[in-house]
């Protein structure tokens, strides 16, 4: 029997993995992009799940305009990177410093 | 049976997450959330959410994947120096994933959201179509918010385009505008010679 604690719980371990995710990839741009990706997922699995349990489509139509927001940030930020890597030689994260932050 | 397949393709789905995390090569990590999004596809499809599971294989595994792992495979990346740092930083990582999965179950994992209190509903019969119910409020309801994601793509695909394009002094390009514009007595000049005599 499934209950929306399963899908709950499932959405808390994506995203929790997502997080440790950012913290021992912190060099590396491009994985920190999938990270990010993964946690659009782990919500959007409850956006779903909720949608699904209430009846309601509107958790559906919700994740429809994550993923397309989703799509939109992935190209833009791995046009980022590749401008990046092209002046700079690198996409290590810790090598990134022009703005003295 | 249901309960059967949440959990298999639920442990595919964190199996595969960890060995995004964890892996060196950043194709193989782009090839195991891959292997996640199918796998979440699976869990949409079990919570009748057919539309979307489709559409996160199709543009998801079909277009963003597509390029992550091309910007991966054009960069030549030193993986090495990249990887410094990965068993440093693991007990904090593990330190705050744990802690924040334990906050999450703390609300998420109790009574609050059981099936005493969220009854699975029923199951719809062969006749339903998901994509028409999406499709009823999607051009209704939310035809504003469907308008601004229309333009939030154009904005993209602006954006992605004009930062990539490089401009480069020495190249030799042709331009189209002179050689439609040029008249015929630019290129050709008729002139007059005179005979002579061989002497």
């Amino acid at each position: 029997m499934l209950t929306l604690t399963h899908f709950m719980v499932l959405g808390a371990i994506l995203f929790s993995i997502s997080m440790a995710g950012v913290f021992i990839n912190r060099k590396n741009v491009i994985i920190l992009l999938m990270c990010v990706e993964l946690m659009l997922l782990a919500v959007n699995t409850n956006f779903i799940a909720f949608s699904h349990f209430l009846g309601d489509s509107a958790g559906q139509v919700f994740v429809f305009f994550i993923l397309t927001v989703a799509a939109a940030e992935a190209a833009i930020g791995l046009a980022i990177l590749v401008v990046l890597f092209r002046n700079k030689r690198t996409i290590n994260v810790e090598e990134l410093d022009t703005l003295k932050g | 049976m249901e309960t059967f397949v949440f959990y298999v393709f639920s442990a595919f789905m964190v199996l595969s997450a960890l060995m995004v995390i964890t892996v060196n090569n950043p194709v193989k990590a782009a090839f195991f959330l891959v292997l996640t999004f199918f796998a979440s596809a699976a869990i949409w499809l079990l919570l009748e959410a057919e539309f979307l599971a489709i559409i996160l294989i199709i543009v998801y595994v079909g277009a963003v994947m597509v390029l992550f792992l091309f910007v991966v495979m054009m960069l030549d990346i030193n993986m090495t120096k990249l990887k410094e740092g990965f068993v440093r930083n693991m007990p904090v990582a593990v330190a705050v994933a744990v802690a924040m999965f334990a906050t999450i179950y703390f609300i998420v994992g109790g009574k609050t959201f059981d099936s005493y209190n969220f009854a699975p509903p029923e199951r719809h019969g062969a006749d339903y179509s998901n994509v028409s119910e999406l499709g009823q409020v999607l051009y209704t309801e939310y035809v504003f918010a469907f308008e601004i994601a229309a333009v939030i793509l154009l904005v993209g695909i602006v954006a992605a385009i004009s930062l990539t394009l490089r401009r480069r002094p020495n190249t030799r390009h042709q331009k189209i505008e002179q050689q439609v514009a040029v008249k015929s007595k630019d290129r050709l000049r008729v002139i007059k010679v005179e005979p002579q005599e061989r002497k």
